[in-house]
């Protein structure tokens, strides 16, 4: 029985390959995701491990307990002479004082502008390079020496190679110093790390890196070696007592695994938005192969029957299907593993055209790829096969003497609208249960959502096969007109091209005449040329031959091959509404980030437009993250801007909570800022000297502060300041520009060492002109990492800047609608070959060629439409759904028009394209042998 | 052979079959009773629409009688469940179609096997080989039916039915698809296969020269038995068709 299954399956290899691609690729996106992800975390084990191997114990300043986003600052650095106490030290045998620092070092390119990291970290080190403390070191140099005087330095190789660096030549490098040369002596990498992806490193001698990172007689971390069989513990406790309070001790071990696991908990995090666009494949494919079954299963009611009446047992039958998905599940699972580490290179190539360089190392092939790969692809094929294989068993044998016999309704087929209905009930309660109450944590809710939207999703594709004609209806003369427009478009460009050359390479005629129409073609569409060559190349080797004569191609709009496709998309509605299923959820999800991202594009720019009246802004390069101070005040020593101020920024402890911290200029932000304030107002700013702040109202509400109210800051530096809250403003909160705790600029500067700016802006006399524009960009041309812009620059280049991530969410959605097209095509096969009787009859009785392909084409429009009909609504109802459940950040809801029209021309296109093949197989029958077909 | 004692093969008393409901209901058998005897031929002839197949597929436990009962050796089936009845097929019964109905993916042998493989049965020794050679497809047995002449088709059918060695097997105008020549070798074939065998077969035709090699001729018109004959000619089957149809 087994083996009579597996025949089955073989003889129909198109159709399970077309099955298996649904899976194949969700499977690879699971296996691509694993392969990624897994070697970024093994990057950083073995960097991190390799980097503590000849490591017991780190000694470092003890920080605060913040934790932002989080994200916790670095720990402070020790002071130097902690060195020789923690060198005397019973079984000490060897200790070094590094200096690390991980935002402020930036390598410049030849142009003078800091090398972009795009947020990774850019480090400076101070290491001590002498042979003797080399087991320290967790950089290799490949190439030179290491640095020997404070003009000297080495970088990290994969910018070198980036920037064309190499040793002897001289390199710009920026620090809290203002910008300097030094000789580049050598280049190194981190362990044995190919790359660090974005992120950059530059070694100084010890005294340089103190001297260019503010570090005077300072020590960010102190590396300790314990002497011959005393345990890492034991040098901990050793060291523990000798050590000030400001700084703390721990094992190499327990300081290496903490690096991993915060690297893990990004990897992981990672891991699972990408995992996520997996998911959306397959549950398209899950609809694909459910189609597919079922209409596979319907097409063999008759054999089903025969082998009922020969003895095959119910529970054979459903074997026999079960088999087949799992066959198709297994070999597409094994496919798609295999494609994963494709799928692994393309997704890092995505990233890094979006500018993201992900660490590299040797591919991970861990075993849990391969499982979680096969047990999710067999499962989610098994599980999709299930019910059409149940359906299977329902078959009686007496359909094997019945003409004509289809599969009996299911027994559950009335039920299926109060199903659906009730499912698209619960789908929504469980929606708004995950959006608008607040006991779930934010793992169950994302979890809900995703049960909610599944389940919303399956809801909405029962019901949709009793919408399938009036959509239909609707879609019939859109789809007609779009054939006819994309013909008229490509008549020039491919249709005629294609007939020229094959004319000329097959037609009749004098040679002259069928050079020069080839040659004409070619010049038309070179492209095209491939296509013909590569028939030619076909009916070379096999036996096939290409036909002649080929319609000319033409492109009146032909009502009669239209209304039999709109005929044929009516006449299974449930099948039409099963396949259109299948696009809709790709469909409605672009459309759901389109409204959504359009609504919150819209109020980035209402925000920032509210908030501020400066001219101009100055930023570092990536646009968040803070810059040197001095940047601002080199900006505000020019001439040029009427006025410039900047506000500093920094996380500490507010009565003990992790805030961001603010500094203002109480004499110049409100003419740059606009504050809407909520009790208090501008005039408070003057009054704020050391010992008052204003704070945003939310902060205010969240933590119960009051105006009056005396609250703690401290900052990293571990400083302190009581400071009495004055006024209260409510920024947008979309994207509020101030932090939520503002002291003045003076308090600020003495709280913290390194004081950095979020933002500076500045005010010209006059309108903006290109002049003054210049000078200011003269002005802080000693900050490579900053930029200077306009207010309507800086609000392009943040939408151009959430563009990209929205194209990349695109681009990841097109996984899913790819499985969706492959699904068009496979139940356009099967109708086909369903209908291979009437087909041939209907060439029998006059209908052409191209009528055949047309009327197959405008079937598959029209399911295209369906899809998108469906789909449109219910993204803009989702976007709505998640705009409302936002409210607290105040996003507009714009809907996307354009890109909405587009989105349904789209669908068009899909609609055609996966009509191409169907259409064709279905032209090419024989009349004759199509109707003799039994 | 299977199936004991020997009385009947199979027994069918008082059997109704109602197709819909309602004015439009249309009764196909009304109270037809009838016992098959063992190694014997059957043949079931009438009119067009007078019940012939409805009559078979009750008894082959394809369908169910609106009322009375069916016994195939021995067993009442009209109130077996769906698996003991599925291992009734496997023992007892054999169909041969008017359309062939093998499966266009497997080739001659495997589908003749194809009873023994889903019942999970081997074979005896020699003895596909042997019906192999009765029905002469020896040279024929790795072509797809597609490759098949119709007559091949039917042969291979027929091997199938009786690869079990069922009780009883049964065939609904297994010529009606086929020319007379071939049609006659397939007859002879049948014929051959109960005379060899000992097969008991029931067997519905329109052709009173196929009726002819039969045991015994049942006749039905209008859902009721109205005439038996035993061996006879094609001569006395046609008077007796006019007879009834008149
Ligand atoms: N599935 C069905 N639903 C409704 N009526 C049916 C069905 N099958 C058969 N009938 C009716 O029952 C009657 C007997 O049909 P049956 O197929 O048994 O006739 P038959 O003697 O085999 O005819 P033929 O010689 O043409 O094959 C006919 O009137 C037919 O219309
Ligand atoms: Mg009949």
């Amino acid at each position: 029985m087994i083996s009579v299954s597996l025949r089955g399956l073989l003889g129909r290899k198109l159709r399970a390959a077309l099955t298996g691609i649904a899976i194949v690729l969700g499977v690879a996106m699971i296996s691509g995701t694993y392969i990624l992800t897994d070697t970024i975390d093994r990057a950083f084990t073995t960097l991190f491990t390799e980097s503590y191997a000849g490591t017991d114990a780190v000694v470092t300043g003890r920080g605060l307990d913040i934790s932002i986003d989080g994200e916790s600052p670095p720990n402070p650095p020790v002071d130097a002479s902690l060195l020789d106490t923690v060198r005397g030290v019973e079984g000490v045998a060897l200790a070094t004082g590094t200096v690390l620092d991980e935002r402020n070092t930036k390598i410049l390119t030849a142009e003078g502008k800091a090398v972009s990291s795009e947020g990774a970290p850019t480090f400076g080190f101070g290491i001590d390079t002498a042979p003797e403390l080399d087991q320290f070191n967790p950089l290799n140099v490949l190439e030179g020496r290491w640095p020997a005087s404070a003009d000297e330095v080495v970088i990290d190789v994969g910018t070198a190679d980036d920037q064309g660096y190499s040793v002897g030549d001289m390199v710009e490098i920026s620090t809290l110093q203002p910008k300097r040369s030094f000789e580049l002596v050598g280049v190194a990498q981190y362990g044995s790390l190919d790359s660090l992806g974005n992120a950059s490193f530059a070694v100084f001698t010890i005294p340089a890196a103190q001297e260019l990172l503010d570090r005077q007689g300072q020590y960010d971390a102190i590396s300790v070696a314990a002497n011959e069989g005393i345990a890492e513990d034991e040098l901990v406790a050793a060291i523990e007592p000798v050590l000030p309070d400001t700084a703390k001790v721990v094992s190499a071990t327990a300081e290496a695994e903490d690096q991993v696991d915060e690297v893990n908990e990004f990897t992981a995090i990672f891991r699972y938005f990408l995992l996520v666009f997996a998911g959306i494949a397959l549950f398209v494919g899950a609809f694909v192969i459910f189609n597919t079954f079922s209409i596979t299963v319907a097409q063999r009611t008759r054999e089903f029957a025969t082998l009922r009446t020969i003895g095959a047992s119910r529970r054979q039958i459903l074997g026999s299907v079960i088999l087949e998905s799992l066959v198709i599940g297994f070999a597409a699972s094994l496919i798609g593993l295999g494609l994963g580490v494709l799928l692994a290179e393309g997704i890092e190539g995505l990233f890094r055209a979006l500018g993201v360089e992900l660490p590299t190392a040797d591919r991970v092939f861990a075993m849990r790829t391969v499982i979680v790969a096969l047990v999710v692809g067999v499962g989610i094929t098994l599980a999709a096969g299930l019910f059409p294989a149940i359906r299977a068993t329902r078959v009686p044998p007496i359909a094997a003497v019945r003409e004509g016999a289809t599969l009996p309704k299911s027994r559950f087929a009335p039920f299926v609208p109060w199903v659906a209905g009730i499912a698209v009930l619960v789908a929504l309660v469980v929606l708004a249960r995950a959006m608008f109450t607040d006991e779930l944590g934010t793992a169950d809710r994302l979890l809900s959502i995703a049960a909610g939207v599944l389940l919303l999703f399956l809801g909405i594709a029962m019901l949709s096969s009793h919408v399938v004609r009036p959509l239909a209806a609707v879609s019939s003369p859109i789809g007609r007109w779009a054939a006819f427009a994309f013909a008229v478009l490509f008549w020039p460009l491919w249709l005629l091209p294609y007939w020229l050359m094959r004319y000329g390479a097959w037609g009749p005629g004098s040679a002259a005449r069928r050079v020069g129409a080839f040659v004409g073609g070619a010049l038309l569409n070179p492209l095209v040329a491939l296509v013909v060559l590569v028939m030619w190349l076909r009916r070379a080797v096999t036996s096939w031959v290409p036909e002649w004569p080929a319609e000319f191609p033409g492109v009146v709009p032909d009502r009669v091959a239209a209304r039999t496709g709109g005929e044929n998309a009516c006449r299974n509605p449930s099948r039409t509404a099963a396949t259109a299923a299948a696009l809709m959820i790709g469909i409605a999800l672009v459309a759901f980030i389109a409204t959504l991202t359009n609504g919150m594009k819209v109020s980035n720019r209402e925000a920032i437009e509210e908030q501020i009246a400066a001219d101009y802004v100055v930023t570092s390069l990536d646009g968040y993250t803070p810059f040197v101070a001095a940047a601002g005040d080199a900006l505000a020593a020019s001439a040029v801007p009427e006025l410039v101020t900047s506000v500093r920024s920094d996380g500490g402890l507010v009565d003990g909570n992790s805030a961001e911290i603010g500094g203002i200029e109480p004499d110049a932000i409100a003419e740059a800022y606009v504050f809407d304030w909520r009790e208090g107002d501008e005039s408070l700013l003057a009054t704020l000297g050391t010992t008052k702040a204003v704070v945003s109202s939310n902060y205010a509400e969240d933590h119960d502060v009051a105006i009056g109210d005396e609250v703690t800051i401290r900052s990293t530096a571990d400083r302190t300041a009581k400071v009495t809250v004055v006024g209260t403003f409510e920024p947008p909160p979309f994207y509020p520009l101030l932090e939520s705790v503002n002291v003045s600029r003076e308090l600020f500067d003495s709280l913290y060492d390194r004081p950095r700016n979020r933002w500076t802006w500045a005010n010209v006399a006059g309108e903006p002109d290109d002049g003054d524009r210049a000078r200011m960009e003269q002005a802080i041309a000693g900050f490579p990492d900053t930029q200077l812009e306009t207010r309507e620059e800086w609000i392009e280049r943040e939408d151009a800047d959430f563009n990209q991530f929205i194209s990349f969410l695109y681009v990841m959605l097109t996984l899913a609608v790819f499985v969706s097209i492959f699904g068009m095509i496979n139940t356009l096969v099967l109708s086909v070959y369903e209908r291979t009787r009437e087909i041939g009859m209907l060439r029998a009785i006059g209908m052409t060629r191209r009528q055949v392909r047309r009327m197959i084409r405008q079937e598959s429009i029209i399911t295209a439409l369906i899809g998108a009909a469906v789909g449109l609504p219910l993204g803009i109802f989702l976007a709505a759904l998640v705009n409302r459940a936002l409210a607290e950040y105040d996003i507009r809801f714009a809907i996307p028009w354009v890109q909405l029209v587009v989105l349904t021309i789209v669908a068009i296109v899909i609609g055609i394209l996966a009509a191409i093949m169907p259409a064709r197989r279905a032209a090419r029958l024989d009349p004759l042998r199509a109707i003799a077909y039994e | 052979m299977n199936g004991n004692g020997d009385g009947p093969v199979v027994v069918a008393a008082d059997v109704a079959r109602r197709y819909g409901q309602g004015e439009t209901a249309v009764d196909a058998l009304r109270g037809v009773s009838v016992e098959i005897e063992r190694a014997r031929l059957t043949a079931v002839m009438g009119p067009s629409g007078s019940g012939k197949s409805t009559l078979m597929h009750i008894l082959a436990g394809l369908d169910k009688p609106t009322s009375g009962t069916v016994a195939v050796a021995g067993t009442e089936i009209t109130t077996l469940g769906d698996n003991e009845l599925t291992k009734l097929r496997r023992r007892h019964i054999g169909f041969v179609f008017q359309f062939f109905n093998l499966l266009p993916m497997l080739n001659a042998r495997e589908n003749i096997t194809l009873p023994l493989t889903i019942s999970g049965e081997k074979p005896e020794d020699g003895w596909v080989d042997k019906i192999v050679g009765d029905v002469g497809l020896s040279d024929r047995l790795s072509h797809r039916p597609s490759e098949l002449s119709g007559g091949q088709q039917q042969r291979v059918a027929i091997a199938r039915a009786l690869v079990s060695k069922p009780t009883v097997l049964f065939a609904d105008e297994p010529t009606g698809n086929l020319d007379s020549t071939t049609g006659n070798e397939i007859l002879e074939l049948l014929r051959r296969s109960v005379d060899d065998y000992g097969q008991t077969m029931v067997m519905v035709t329109h052709d009173a020269r196929a009726a002819a090699m039969a045991h015994r001729v049942l006749f039905l018109a209008d859902g009721q038995i109205v005439r038996e004959l035993g061996e006879c000619n094609a001569h006395r089957i046609l008077e007796v068709l006019e007879e009834i149809a008149a």
